[in-house]
């Protein structure tokens, strides 16, 4: 990685730091935007604590979705669970087209509100790119390798877990990075059925057409987005990077 | 040993291998030779039950190998394929452990196996033990594919096309590893190819297979002299026939008594090299002579013309 590109995420990094524990130190920045005296820092709760909530329930979700797509992703690539494989896409497909907000929707009167409508929003929604990375990581293991592994006397599942799944994990975890910033951003309509998380602020500066409230809630969503993305692929290339690619 | 008994494998009307019955003595090797599409790899991969036969059965020394768990066979069977197929992910040594740690060797063994696998096959293991399969020229990827298969001292080792991807000098290097390394282990090999010098070359028997049917299971100097069928005659090529006798036999074998001029050969070199060497050098005979310097005979070109002939 490019020395001025660290430097940069270090910096946005400590930016988000800095803002989440000492936000009044910022009000001066934010004040051209709050008219008519509205405070220019979210004062009706705690930036770090929503903050923190909103990842949590996104960890949470994503943990939830990649157990199930890579679930359904080794079942549907076993040759006994091959003809589920357009059931399954037909499923996750389902999730990612039907509207998060949708699901919110349908999810209240059947679980109420606060964090688990939104848990349900956000795992549907984040199947498809762990699903589908699944599928394309356990289907491009070569042909020989396979081979080799049955000829050498594995068994199916020894196959499966000592081969197959640690060559697809490049692409599984490509899909889980991809799952969960998709998800940091959608969460935050979370708060229209009461989760905690920053669409709280977002919502509260429509509200009170405070523009200062929107672009915090915006700002911190979007970094905490762009450092998780960077974040996992640094970690993707130190886990993998005994997996050879020649 | 391997018995082969009337296997036979249908895909719907199709059959790929047709009652094939053949037996493979202990330490040989048995070399499968047929054109694309003759059942051979089909052949082989029944043996290990990578493929599970319609009808008939393999016995590994007396025992039917339906009798216990196919990835259990496996375990007792090396198995080299084109391409290597190592795994990517896993270093040399790793790679080669992969059939003792199924098995539950002790670590302290399994680490002193790869040592002297690495050592054989001549890669020094404190260069290559840790690197990864990517890094190894082709040569060193096939050679690390056949430690592998060798690693817990399997009694058999079947080969499909191990050479195909090699360019022609490594592979000559790679069959002579196998000749060395056959002696050495005392392993029964049973390899399929489509060219028939690496047969010639390897082989104590050679099956010559076409359409799915055995057409011929003998010795090679007996497809040459006695094809039993016009396409055994085919694949052993009828203009080249009388070399590949010549390619039979060595120098040390044919020798005759008695001191000449002319070029030295090794008594290890074959026939068809000294009569190559002698038309090259212009000389009438050649003195056959040992690594030591010790002169074992002659041999003249009326001497090798003879034995060209049935």
């Amino acid at each position: 990685m490019p020395r001025a590109a660290t430097v940069l995420r270090l910096g946005a990094l400590a930016l988000l730091i800095a803002f989440l524990a000492k936000p009044q130190s910022f009000a001066p920045l934010f004040a051209p935007l709050a008219q008519y005296g509205a405070p220019p820092i979210y004062d009706q709760g705690n930036l770090l604590s929503l903050a923190l909530a909103q990842l949590g329930t996104v960890c949470l979700a994503a943990a939830a979705s990649t157990l199930v797509a890579v679930g359904l992703g080794v079942l549907v690539t076993r040759p006994s669970g091959a003809q589920f494989l357009p059931l399954s896409r037909t499923l996750v497909n389902i999730g990612q087209t039907f509207p998060p907000v949708a699901v919110l929707a349908v999810a209240v009167p059947l679980v109420g509100f606060g964090e688990k409508p939104t848990l349900i929003a956000l795992f549907a929604y984040g199947l498809l790119p762990i699903f589908e990375n699944t599928l394309v990581g356990l289907k491009t293991v070569p042909g020989a390798v396979l081979e080799a592994a049955s000829g050498m006397g594995m068994s199916a599942r020894q196959r499966l877990l000592a081969v197959e799944l640690p060559l697809a994990m490049p692409l599984i975890l490509e899909g889980v990075r991809l799952s969960l910033v998709i998800n940091v951003g959608t969460a935050t309509i979370g708060s229209t059925v009461a989760a905690k998380g920053l669409g709280e602020v977002i919502i509260a500066g429509l509200l009170s057409s405070n523009t200062a409230f929107i672009l915090q809630g915006g700002l911190v969503t979007g970094l905490m987005a762009i450092l998780l993305y960077d974040g996992m692929a640094a970690l993707e290339r130190r886990l993998l990077r005994s997996v050879a690619l020649d | 040993m391997i018995t082969v008994e009337k296997l036979t494998k249908r895909y719907g009307e199709t059959t790929v291998v047709d009652e094939v019955s053949f037996t493979v003595e202990r330490g040989s090797i048995t070399v499968i030779v047929g054109t694309s599409g003759s059942g051979k790899s089909t052949l082989l991969r029944m043996i290990n039950r990578l493929i599970e036969p319609s009808s008939g059965r393999v016995l590994l020394d007396g025992r039917d190998t339906r009798s216990e768990p196919a990835h259990l066979l496996r375990r007792r069977i090396g198995y080299v394929i084109q391409g290597h197929g190592l795994f990517p992910h896993r270093t040399v040594a790793e790679n080669i452990a992969t059939v003792p740690r199924l098995l539950g060797w002790q670590e302290a063994r399994i680490e002193a196996r790869v040592r002297e696998l690495l050592t054989v096959f001549s890669l020094d293991p404190a260069v290559y033990a840790q690197a990864l399969p990517h890094q190894l020229s082709g040569g060193q990827q096939q050679r690390v594919g056949v430690a592998r298969a060798l690693a817990a001292e399997p009694v058999v080792l079947l080969m499909d096309e191990p050479f195909g991807a090699l360019d022609p000098i490594i592979r000559a290097k790679a069959q002579d590893d196998l000749l060395d390394i056959q002696g050495r282990f005392g392993t029964t090999v049973v390899l399929v190819t489509h060219d028939m010098d690496e047969a010639f070359r390897l082989g104590d028997r050679v099956a010559v297979m076409s359409g799915g049917k055995l057409l011929q299971y003998d010795r090679p100097a007996e497809l040459l002299v006695h094809p039993a069928d016009p396409f055994v005659s085919r694949m052993t090529g009828l203009a080249e026939r009388a070399m590949r006798l010549l390619s039979l036999i060595t120098a040390g074998e044919a020798a005759l008594p008695g001191a000449a001029e002319g070029p030295a050969v090794a008594p290890t070199a074959t026939l068809r090299e000294v009569l190559s060497e002698l038309v090259w050098s212009g000389a009438d005979a050649a003195r056959v002579v040992d690594a030591d310097g010790t002169v074992r005979g002659r041999l003249t070109v009326a001497a090798i013309l003879a034995r060209g002939a049935p």
